[in-house]
């Protein structure tokens, strides 16, 4: 498909630290509030604005509370790499406007201590949470060929972006630096179950479109990327392979013979000599499977052109970033790739305290990284002192708060958005738009791409005449509405319904 | 048990290893100008992170998600 659409959901860590005891008081094991409270503190503002814990937002994303108790956020459907990257370091930002409303809310109770909301992946403990993504692809796409060429990219898609992984020592191997922060947790190559077996690939066909000419590819492999040079490297590379499945070229063979067995091998060895065996006998490491792949999606676009204005930038990220793999070099890639920001940041805090791997300080550090305040988290910090490179600015990130991006998501927001100022109930999922009130005029819209349908414009209209009857408010004003501005009314009734009321300052 | 004062070769509030660090090269002004940045960014780094770093990490356990 040259027009594709995308979407990531993450599952965000959450956790409150109790501030420390007072010098020369030996207090016991930290504990702050357990996880659900603290979720259902850091989910009250989003309760107050849409009466639950699960609901979509005027930018078109969706907020929930997960299994575990983990806020989750799901982009909105994009139909452009940098829009989909900007939506979710949107979600980033809010999950950081929750986090100071609880921050502020626990004070006022009583207690002390720090809320932390991370994106990443593990926890000391190994648990794991994710960040998946979704792919449209078409129904016609044979599903054999689909997996055995993406799943051997999939497992090796770790070496240029991964988020990196501080792992401590345990029975079997010395506290080392990995690729990949969600390898470990990855137990089947492809399956239709997410909780118990988590495989890299998800087959549960819920296409959130027209079942008969796409499906939604779920990919669960990934780790949570703080980069978004990674994330475009990350998105865009996995849209070209696909593009390749697609157009049924021969794409050459790696189809590995044991998938997990190979994702695991490769993460935990970081100089990028792990060979892993593809059916047939041959071995290759990650950097040939992920080359024989690279230059197969280079000569495709020389022959088929660009398919979107970024080709060429992902390109060469990707080249560098195996080049850096291959050589050993990774300075060439520590501004721009996860593993290899997060690995300069860990090896400078080593050399400098004189510790070694196991040392818990490196593991907070890897935990910081991914720490989505900007004050705090590193990742944020080395981002303020310009030592790493952004493909997107912090205004796009405001945006994205409260504009959907140009697809399907445009439509719910503005119906969500108009619903809300008539003060009419509305329920949106994402594809069906009802007023409560009116359940049998209920919309499907079953087109991703579409930015406007006259059948949500008349259902609409039965409110009111929202062009002359709504005032749109500024960010400025939005901001003062609620915790976090994504969860504000972008209009406000302002025609002759509301003649009455005083005027808005 | 946890409830032990955590052993720490280096207290983060202590700067003496930074004396240490500052003993190499100085003639190249660009690798000093380097080493200085990477300092200031670690100092930064140390106030911003909670101290107890052992604490820190056992205590961040979450349940499972999907």
């Amino acid at each position: 498909m040259d027009r594709r659409v995308y979407g990531v959901e993450t599952e965000f860590g959450l956790i409150h630290r109790p501030a420390a005891a007072p010098e020369g008081v030996v207090a016991g094991p930290g504990r702050g509030l357990p996880p659900d409270e603290l979720a259902r503190y850091l989910f009250r503002p989003v309760v107050e604005f849409g009466r639950s814990s699960n609901i979509f937002i005027p930018n078109g994303s969706r907020l929930y509370l997960d299994v575990g108790s983990h806020p989750e956020y799901a982009t909105a459907e994009c139909a452009d790499l940098l829009d989909l990257i900007a939506c979710d370091r949107a979600g980033e930002a809010i999950m950081h406007d929750l986090a100071v409303w609880t921050q502020e809310r626990i004070t006022a109770d009583g207690f002390n201590g720090q809320v932390y909301v991370l994106k990443n992946n593990v926890d000391s403990a190994g648990n794991s949470y994710g960040s998946h993504e979704n792919y449209l692809i078409p129904r016609t796409t044979h599903f054999r060929r689909l997996s055995s060429i993406l799943l051997p990219f999939l497992v090796t898609r770790q070496i240029i972006a991964g988020a990196g992984r501080v792992v401590p020592s345990d029975t079997e191997r010395e506290a080392h630096f990995a690729f990949s922060q969600r390898a470990d947790h990855m137990w089947e190559g492809i399956s239709s179950a997410t909780t118990r077996s988590r495989p890299i690939i998800n087959t549960r066909d819920e296409p959130h479109a027209d079942a008969a000419e796409h499906r939604r590819l779920h990919v669960i492999v990934g780790d949570s990327n703080m980069s978004s040079t990674t994330s475009l490297l990350r998105y865009g590379s996995t849209d070209l392979v696909l593009r390749m499945v697609e157009s049924g070229v021969p794409v050459g063979d790696f189809e590995l013979e044991n998938p997990i067995g190979a994702i695991r091998h490769i993460s935990h060895d970081i100089t990028g000599q792990a060979k892993v065996r593809i059916r047939g006998g041959d071995e290759f490491t990650a950097v040939e499977i992920q080359r024989g792949l690279l230059e197969r999606a280079q000569r495709f676009v020389r022959q088929h052109g660009a398919h979107h204005e970024h080709v060429q930038e992902i390109f060469e990220l990707w080249e560098r970033a195996l080049e850096a793999v291959q050589t050993g070099d990774h300075s060439l890639i520590d501004r721009d790739i996860d593993w290899a920001i997060k690995k300069r940041l860990v090896e400078d805090v080593a050399n400098r305290q004189g510790i070694g791997f196991d040392h818990p300080r490196l593991e907070q550090i890897d935990m910081a990284y991914h720490d989505v305040n900007p004050q705090r988290g590193l990742f944020h910090l080395l981002r303020r002192r310009g030592l790493v490179n952004e493909v997107i600015t912090d205004e796009q990130v405001q945006q994205a708060m409260v504009t959907p991006p140009a697809t399907r998501a445009a439509i719910r927001g503005e119906f969500l958005s108009t619903a809300r100022a008539y003060g009419a109930e509305c329920t949106v999922d994402w594809v069906h738009h009802k007023l409560v009130d009116r359940p049998l005029e209920t919309v499907m819209l079953k087109d991703p791409f579409a930015t406007e349908d006259p059948r949500i414009e008349s259902l609409l209209a039965r409110l009111g005449d929202p062009s002359t009857q709504l005032r749109e408010l500024s960010v400025a004003e939005r901001q003062q509405q609620s915790a976090s501005v994504a969860l504000s009314d972008r209009y406000v009734l302002a025609g002759p319904a509301a003649a009455a009321e005083p005027p808005l300052i | 048990m946890a409830a032990q004062p955590q052993k720490q070769p280096h207290r983060p509030s202590g700067d003496d290893d930074a004396a240490v660090d500052a003993s190499q090269p100085q003639s190249n002004p660009q690798a000093s100008q380097r080493a200085q940045e990477l300092d200031s960014l670690l100092d930064e780094i140390d106030t911003v992170l909670e101290s107890n770093a052992e604490e820190f990490v056992k205590g961040f356990v979450q349940k499972g998600g999907q």
